[in-house]
């Protein structure tokens, strides 16, 4: 649905992005991750037709971005970084002024409008001018006008910037919403919220792709080592030691009320730890594998260790 | 054009719904009638002392002694107010980063100029329609002539038209709206006093320097003579400033 091949932007002398590509599929949700000024909004505003790239090729549904920028543009939703909003006007004339140039046919604004009202919570403060509405409600229309002429395509700079742990959560579920039925790329620095919302990741340092996998794939690739989280019934810290006997297990630890036990990759000890809690009957209750932490994959990336 | 008119209403509206064109108007409306009150009271007087010589009445004209300063002075005035009308167009989107939306949005940036020019145009007819209630008065107690009237008043919109553009030309240049409007004065100014120069200057230059003020142009058009030669002169400064703004946006993507 997205094909972004050897793209480079450069402002002057500095390589804003150097010979970017991934691909994203119909339908799913990726996130762009990277710290800030790695080139993720010049990314986003090549794909939207914003910026011309100084080389390489973007497809957005069989369009190219450079090509055919009006039928890219129709079919895409953006919401840029700092939400760009008239305070002048109201909640509702914001949104007729952008579905009556976003080539909405006038017998159906009033109903997009009104849908776009709806799915966005904003039926409360439509009639109020935006300078007046709240940082969580100016996030909404923002969003509202990036859904208003219902894209397949859907560009986000950072949705969930500035907004408090509840607003976050509801825009997250918005996004979510989404899911399936538009194919979705977010920036974003908060890297909880990729584990949350996406299924796939690109992660850009200075411009320069560092990966791009799907959330699954990517974990896997780069862990070292593998491990399970165990709850038991009978006993609590002073067991620690009776898993450590076990020749392999590494990192055991007492957390969160249960155990974790870690093993360099390919030395599985599962079937040790089973016989163990069997053997001295300490009833096993929840048993499940630790994925790899999302903030450490990324870590890892961002310092350079990929060979990908 | 549905793209046109859906930016030119937007405009219209922000116009209407921020002090901006109420002020603006309310001032100029002030200054008009003064103008206009300081010119009839002169006319009255004049016509009273005439009264006694036959010959001199008959050569009293309303057109030539109220109307033709009135419009000398409007356009003075709008020389001063059209720099505040304009500075925001294009500053403020980019100062609130609303550009990128309308530039990725389906529309051209051609849309997104003349819409914009539009709106201002319009601000500008409602300035000298509601100027329009002075000529009742001259109307139901003199006995002006129409025509000259008419074509003075598109004189004077052809100008202010060109105004405009030169301030949306200087609102594309900065985000910052003073600047704009700083920048929309002097150069309007600059233009307007222009044919000062052509006494010093030979040659050529002086034909040059003459065509490119406003002063000559506007000069016959207070007398209601419309000249092609004007028109033309104010269309193409209006589509130049127009172009320049073009031109403007279009490097700024490419930067």
């Amino acid at each position: 649905m997205i094909e972004v091949e050897h793209l480079t932007k450069k402002f002057g002398d500095l390589k804003a992005v150097q010979d970017l590509s991934f691909k994203v599929e119909k339908g799913k949700i990726w996130g762009l991750l990277g710290p800030n000024a790695a080139g993720k909004t010049t990314t986003m505003r090549i794909l939207t037709g914003y910026l011309p790239a100084t080389d390489g090729k973007a497809t957005v549904a069989d369009y190219d971005v450079f090509e055919q920028p009006n039928e890219v543009k129709k079919i895409t939703g953006y919401l840029p970084e700092n939400i760009p909003l008239y305070p002048e006007m109201t909640v509702s004339s914001y949104l007729n002024f952008f579905s009556e140039i976003k080539q909405i046919p006038t017998s159906k604004r009033k109903e997009a409008v009104n849908r776009t009202i709806e799915i966005s919570g904003l039926e409360s403060v439509r009639k109020r001018l935006i300078k007046n509405i709240s940082r969580g409600f100016k996030q909404r229309v923002g969003l509202a006008q990036a859904l208003i002429h219902e894209p397949q395509i859907l560009i986000l700079d950072e949705p969930t910037t500035g907004l408090d742990p509840a607003q976050i959560i509801e825009i997250r579920q918005l996004i979510k919403s989404l899911k399936g039925k538009r194919t979705i790329i977010l920036s974003t620095h908060i890297l909880a919220e990729v584990t949350q919302t996406c299924d796939g990741v690109v992660i850009i340092n200075e411009g320069k792709l560092m990966a791009s996998d799907s959330l699954e794939k990517l974990t896997a690739s780069y862990e070292e080592r593998e491990g399970i989280f165990i709850r038991l019934r009978v006993g609590g810290k002073e067991k620690v030691s009776l898993f450590e006997s076990i020749s392999g297990a590494e990192n055991v630890s007492f957390e969160d009320d249960g155990f974790k036990i870690e093993w360099t990759k390919g030395k599985d000890i599962r079937d040790d730890i089973t016989k163990i809690i069997v053997d001295n009957e300490l009833g096993l209750i929840e048993m499940r594998p630790l994925a790899m932490n999302i903030e450490d994959l990324y870590l890892k990336v961002i310092s350079g260790g990929v060979d990908q | 054009m549905k793209n046109i008119w859906a930016i030119c209403k937007k405009e219209i509206k922000t116009y209407f719904t921020s002090p901006i064109a109420y002020v603006a108007i309310t001032v100029f409306l002030v200054l008009v009638g003064f103008f206009f009150h300081s010119l009839i009271w002169w006319f009255n007087s004049q016509s009273l002392q005439m009264s006694r010589n036959p010959y001199y009445f008959q050569q009293l004209n309303i057109n030539q002694m109220v109307y033709s300063p009135l419009f000398h002075n409007i356009g003075i005035i709008l020389l001063f107010m059209i720099p505040f009308l304009t500075m925001r167009l294009f500053a403020e989107e980019k100062k609130m980063k609303t550009d990128e939306l309308l530039y990725t949005a389906p529309i051209s940036i051609n849309q997104v100029i003349l819409g914009k020019y539009f709106a201002s145009l319009f601000v500008l007819l409602v300035m000298f329609l509601l100027t329009g209630i002075l000529s009742i008065f001259t109307f139901a107690y003199g006995n002006p002539e129409l025509s000259p009237i008419l074509s003075g008043y598109l004189g004077l919109f052809l100008m202010g038209a060109a105004f405009m553009a030169v301030g949306i030309f200087f609102s594309s240049l900065t985000e910052n709206q003073i600047v704009a409007a700083v920048l929309t004065f002097g150069t309007l100014l600059l233009f307007w006093v222009l044919n000062w120069a052509s006494f010093s200057a030979g040659g050529i230059w002086k034909d040059v320097l003459n065509y490119a003020s406003y002063f000559q142009h506007f000069d016959d058009m207070t007398r209601g003579i419309l000249d092609t030669t004007d028109v033309v002169y104010y269309l193409s400064f209006s589509f130049l400033g127009l172009f320049l703004t073009h031109t403007i946006i279009q490097s700024r993507r490419w930067r």
